[in-house]
């Protein structure tokens, strides 16, 4: 205790070098749980997005590109799915609900997305929830817009409001469907997942705003319709972007996979959502075990700091030292201190650590889960968090025992009459 | 381990109560050390400090004053010869043994920087005790702070500001002072005072080893003062020239 109290005393003494290591340490150590909680809070939303769906069909690509775009709304369909396809598969007597996707029109940013009502049916997220609506209703118009949460509350929409959805993704676009403003009828609950960024009308909305539209540009101003013109034509959509399907019994899945990979009449894609994730997870776990690897160096890097300036105090401190022998201090009270001095430092830095980065995912949830969508859960340390943060403080344990040993050899061949 | 240790003229008896009086509190006999790789650095046939006696320790800079200092303390280990210390051989002790012995027997004042700068005057006083559990056991009162409060005001530092200021904000006569409270408190049988007085002046010198002298005479304390300023020798019982202890630095001349 006196020697626990001595270290204190003597790191107080040396406050501005020990509030240095201690920042040096801290921010490594909030670099290293931030990148933890990210890394937790992307593979929770991945995994939480797609709950209860058995298949994700599409064009004919590659299953993570498959995957990404359609229900992380990340990149883009290389082709689309006929709706004769789409139609034949839904009423496969296996299949028990589908959910057509459509995409590539935007709103301020926020993609835009035609199904059906379907989808507020059989969407399931998290540990199969249910969509449910904040206020309003499902689509019943034509016309109608149900906002995901984060769109309605960012842009500050509200039922009633008329908006216009514009043509091709981004945030600002130059080709807008002002001819065919929508008006909102629904805002959906918080889901922590990409639904809560989309905007949603119906399929055949879709395919109305863009019925006087060829090759990505709108005809000529004679050839245009109107939006109540466009409602008297046939909104049946040529194509999908892709859809989502249920089977009656999960035992078909893989039967039916196989059947729409070697779908004969276009090529198809199925995939499983857990098995394509888990490509994703392969894929994705060369860049995080690098992230790791080059967070835990920056704590070490951080723990080194702390070894330089232990050692670098050492020599002027060689008087204290001898000081310490002759009022009955043994050389192993001197070892002692230097070791507890690195772990106080180290302690303190991770102390310092945990808060900044609590503070961290405060200030940086609502930017995270707006620009890139992964909801960041502020929640206790993990016992995973809390063996990294023991390890951190058991590593400055071990790095102090290299100063501790030299001053120990100090107290020995300096004797009691060091002269410094 | 076992050694013996003293009664004094005043205040209480040493911790195990048998008498000193006669005995040598320290006695160095056919001793010789080196630094490694060098030649010999001390070689004493002899050297005694008598209970209560106060001993002036004269020698140049260089000369092996320090290392001599190491060798009573306990710190330093000869490569041949015997350090007793109120009797018992620091030698043969185990380096643990040695430090308990130190810490409970010997009070030390250095040159300069003789405290520990981060603690207030009086943590720097009761330090010993802190780390010594005899050295505690030896204090008069039971109350430590008393103790050390008394010792400071012996030594005309007892001004209730003075004791929570860091020991830094001294001038260094009042740090030299501290250390020789330090030094004092829990009555060692054996204070070692290594140049203190080097960089007082004149007159705080005078001062200085006059107090030191009165609180050693009252604790019956065993002094051994070494410096390089032979004006100081008329101070004290006797005065021995380092030079002509040891055969090392007659062989070297």
């Amino acid at each position: 205790m006196l020697v626990f109290r001595l270290a204190l005393s003597s790191l107080w003494n040396r406050r501005s070098t020990a509030v240095l290591t201690v920042s040096a340490i801290a921010i490594s150590v909030a670099l290293l749980l931030s990148v933890q909680k990210l890394r937790s809070a992307a593979k929770d939303g991945f995994a939480n997005t797609v709950s209860g769906a058995d298949l994700i069909v599409g064009a004919r690509s590659g299953p993570l590109n498959l995957l990404l775009y359609s229900v992380f709304r990340v990149g883009d369909a290389t082709a689309n799915v006929s709706w004769a396809s789409y139609q034949k598969i839904a009423r496969h007597h296996d299949v028990a609900w589908t959910i057509p996707i459509s995409l590539g029109d935007s709103h301020r940013g926020f993609r835009v997305m035609g199904t059906s009502s379907d989808y507020f049916l059989h969407y399931r997220f998290a540990a199969s929830q249910a969509l449910s609506l904040a206020s309003g209703h499902a689509f019943a118009d034509l016309y109608d817009v149900v906002l995901g949460a984060d769109v309605a509350r960012q842009l500050h929409y509200r039922l009633g409001q008329s908006i216009v959805l514009s043509h091709g993704l981004g945030d600002v676009s130059f080709s807008e469907h002002k001819d065919k403003p929508f008006r909102v009828v629904g805002i959906l609950a918080q889901t922590g997942t990409p639904v809560d960024r989309t905007v949603h009308v119906s399929l055949q909305a879709i395919t109305a705003i863009h019925s006087d539209w060829q090759s990505g540009a709108q005809a000529r101003s004679e050839d245009r319709l109107s939006a109540d013109a466009a409602r008297q034509s046939d909104l049946t959509p040529d194509s999908i972007t892709a859809f989502l399907v249920g089977m009656r019994s999960r035992v078909m899945t893989l039967t039916m996979q196989r059947a729409i990979n070697e779908y004969a009449q276009e090529p198809l894609l199925a995939i499983i959502p857990g098995v394509a994730l888990q490509q994703l997870w392969d894929l994705v776990s060369i860049a995080d075990t690098a992230l790791t690897i080059v967070a835990a160096f920056v704590v070490f890097a951080g723990l080194l700091g702390m070894l330089t300036a232990i050692l670098t105090s050492l020599n002027e401190r060689r008087r204290e030292m001898a000081i310490l022998r002759s009022v009955g201090a043994r050389a192993q009270h001197i070892f002692a201190l230097l070791v507890l001095e690195a772990g106080v430092l180290a302690f303190l830095g991770v102390l310092v650590g945990i808060a900044l980065t609590y503070l961290l995912l405060m200030v940086g949830q609502p930017l995270l889960a707006s620009h890139y969508g992964i909801f960041v859960n502020i929640t206790a340390l993990s016992g995973y968090d809390l063996l990294v943060l023991g390890m951190i403080i058991l590593t400055a344990l071990c790095l102090g025992l290299f100063p501790a040993w030299r001053a120990y050899r100090n107290t020995l061949s300096d004797g009691l009459t060091i002269r410094v | 381990m076992s050694h013996s240790a003293r009664n004094t003229t005043c205040g209480p008896p040493r911790h195990d109560g048998r008498l000193r009086d006669g005995q040598n509190d320290v006695e160095l006999r056919d001793i010789e050390f080196a630094w490694p790789g060098q030649a010999p650095l001390l070689q004493i046939e002899r050297f005694t400090l008598g209970a209560g006696e106060r001993v002036f320790l004269r020698g140049p800079s260089g000369s092996g004053k320090s290392t001599l200092l190491g060798l009573i303390g306990g710190v330093l280990t000869p490569q041949r010869g015997s350090v007793r210390l109120l009797g018992t051989d620091l030698v043969q002790l185990s380096a643990a043994e040695r430090d308990r012995l130190r810490g409970a027997q010997l009070g030390f004042i250095f040159q300069m920087f003789n405290l520990i700068p981060y603690l207030s005057v009086i943590d720097n006083v009761l330090l010993p005790t802190r780390f010594n559990g005899a050295r505690r056991g030896q204090v008069a009162t039971t109350n430590l702070r008393n103790e050390a409060e008394r010792l400071l005001k012996t030594l005309g530092i007892g001004s209730q500001e003075l004791l929570g200021r860091r020991v830094t904000e001294l001038s260094i006569g009042q740090q030299q002072r501290v250390a020789a409270a330090r030094a004092l408190l829990g009555r060692p049988a054996v204070i070692v005072a290594d140049e203190p007085t080097s960089a007082l002046d004149a007159d705080a010198r005078e001062i200085f080893l006059k107090l030191l002298m009165h609180e050693c005479r009252a604790q019956n304390t065993t002094l051994l003062f070494v410096s390089h300023d032979t004006s100081l020798g008329a101070f004290f019982d006797r005065s021995v020239s380092l030079g002509e202890l040891n055969r090392a630095a007659a062989g070297a001349a």
